[in-house]
């Protein structure tokens, strides 16, 4: 089972869930994990990720508590029982 | 009658109401709360008006809402409803404007977009699709990008024939088709690019805005980065207009909505100095298409006033007499019932406004 950590802002596109879980996920990276995403909360999936499937700038994906951005990006690994944390950047003003 | 204002801003969208007198406005609460609303549409051609709007988060992406209640609620598809296409190699900044096709188009919208392109959606606004030819024009890799971004800013389609739209960019400058999308000329001849070593050039003009009346067809009126303009054949040729304005700088251009040849504008002093003229919070309006203008300031602030008046923060609504509408990025918002005779301030202390849009009810 994939783990997923939605933040407070993006629960509304999440059924209202802080914590979702992908359960027989046969993901084998964040990729794949995002994809399942995309195909179960399409309208979350496009908080995440833009037109072309790239991670926004100002959105950070942990997985295991690590940023994916000094991993393996959309290729970062993932097991049965990762879990992946969607943190908004700090940003704005 | 209600009268609706939207009011987009740099940190959400305001709905203000009020009566066919349209002197005392009740603002609703903030929606999309810390978004830049860049764009906000009326599309009157249904029993209640569909309301849209281009929300943009800084951090999770640009979308379109549309509200079916006169601003209540608002809602938006889940599947994104603008996207460019995978062979594109690009993705969606902002939605700059929404506007509404012609009536023979029941459920056409049109939104301009950063990076520059247009959409087009025929189903009210859930989902679009990208103007590919406009996208592949050979120009494109030429269109260059202003302080705000690379955008197409103004799309006005023909009232009557399906097959016109004129869009218009910064930078890049007019286009037009005449076949419904599948080519595209460039249409800025006399428009003055006076950031360029030829500065009449084919394109890549910094156009501004540019408005017209449907009654009028073959007429618009075009703000330029420097110059003010109009074009009697439909957009083939422009003309100086700026004379009898204090600057021919500014952002905004806005239609009477009743009366061809009446139009009206905020001129901003120059590109390196841009605040109003003489530090003076006044409207100018022609009521001979450009030929002399009027300085309308009764009731707008009397001491120096420093904003900016952005392309998409003036417009007007349908009533008669028609009522006109801007804001400033310093967050102030003023109506004039009369035409621009005398205003009053709507609202104040909200942030930078960047469009409004005006709806009778």
């Amino acid at each position: 089972m994939i783990t997923i950590l939605v933040p407070g802002a993006l629960r509304a596109d999440a059924g209202g869930e802080g914590r979702l879980q992908l359960e027989n996920a046969d993901a084998t990276t964040l990729g794949d994990v995002l994809d399942t995403v995309a195909s179960r909360w399409p309208l979350l999936h496009r908080r995440i990720r833009d037109d072309q499937g790239q991670i926004r700038r100002y959105v950070n994906v942990f997985v295991d508590g690590e940023d994916c951005r000094h991993a393996g990006g959309l290729g970062t690994p993932v097991r049965d029982g990762t879990e992946v944390q969607v943190i908004p950047s700090v940003a704005g003003g | 009658m209600t009268v609706l204002l939207l009011i987009g801003t740099a940190k959400g969208l305001f709905v203000a109401r009020s009566d066919e007198h349209r002197k005392s406005w009740e603002i609703g609460p903030v929606q999309f709360p810390m978004t830049g609303v860049y764009s906000v549409g009326v599309d009157p051609r249904g029993a209640t008006p569909r309301l849209l709007a281009g929300v943009t988060s800084s951090h999770y992406g640009p979308t379109v809402a549309v509200s079916d209640d006169l601003g209540e609620t608002w809602r938006e598809p889940e599947r994104a409803p603008i996207a460019f296409p995978a062979d594109t190699e690009t993705s969606l900044e902002r939605v700059w404007q929404l506007t509404p096709g012609p009536a023979g188009q029941p459920g056409r919208i049109y939104a301009g977009v950063e990076p520059s392109a247009l959409f087009v959606s025929d189903d009210g606004g859930e989902s679009f699709e990208l103007v590919r030819a406009l996208w592949d024009h050979p120009h494109r890799p030429n269109w260059g990008a202003g302080f705000g971004g690379q955008a197409i800013h103004t799309v006005l389609p023909h009232p009557e024939d399906p097959n016109r739209v004129l869009v218009a960019m910064s930078t890049g400058g007019v286009y037009r088709t005449a076949d419904g999308g599948a080519s595209w000329t460039a249409s800025n001849t006399g428009v003055k690019a006076y950031f360029f070593p030829d500065p009449y050039p084919e394109f890549g003009q910094c156009v501004h805005k540019v408005a017209g009346h449907p009654a009028r067809p073959e007429q618009f009126f075009l703000q330029n980065h420097h110059g003010v303009y109009r074009s009697d054949d439909a957009g083939g040729t422009w003309q100086s207009i700026a004379e009898g304005l204090p600057t021919d700088f500014g952002f905004t251009m806005v239609a009477h909505p009743h009366r061809p040849g009446v139009v009206y504008t905020f001129p901003i002093e120059a590109d390196g100095r841009r605040f109003p003229p003489d530090l003076k919070c006044r409207v100018f309006r022609s009521d001979d298409a450009g030929a002399s203008w009027t300085p309308l300031s009764d009731g707008l602030p009397e001491g120096p006033f420093f904003p900016s008046v952005l392309r998409d923060a003036m417009c007007v609504d349908t009533a008669e007499p028609a009522g006109v509408y801007f804001g400033s990025r310093s967050g102030e918002v003023f109506a004039s019932a009369d035409e621009g005779q005398s205003w009053q301030q709507v609202a104040a202390h909200l942030p930078d406004v960047l469009c409004v849009r005006a709806a009778v009810v």
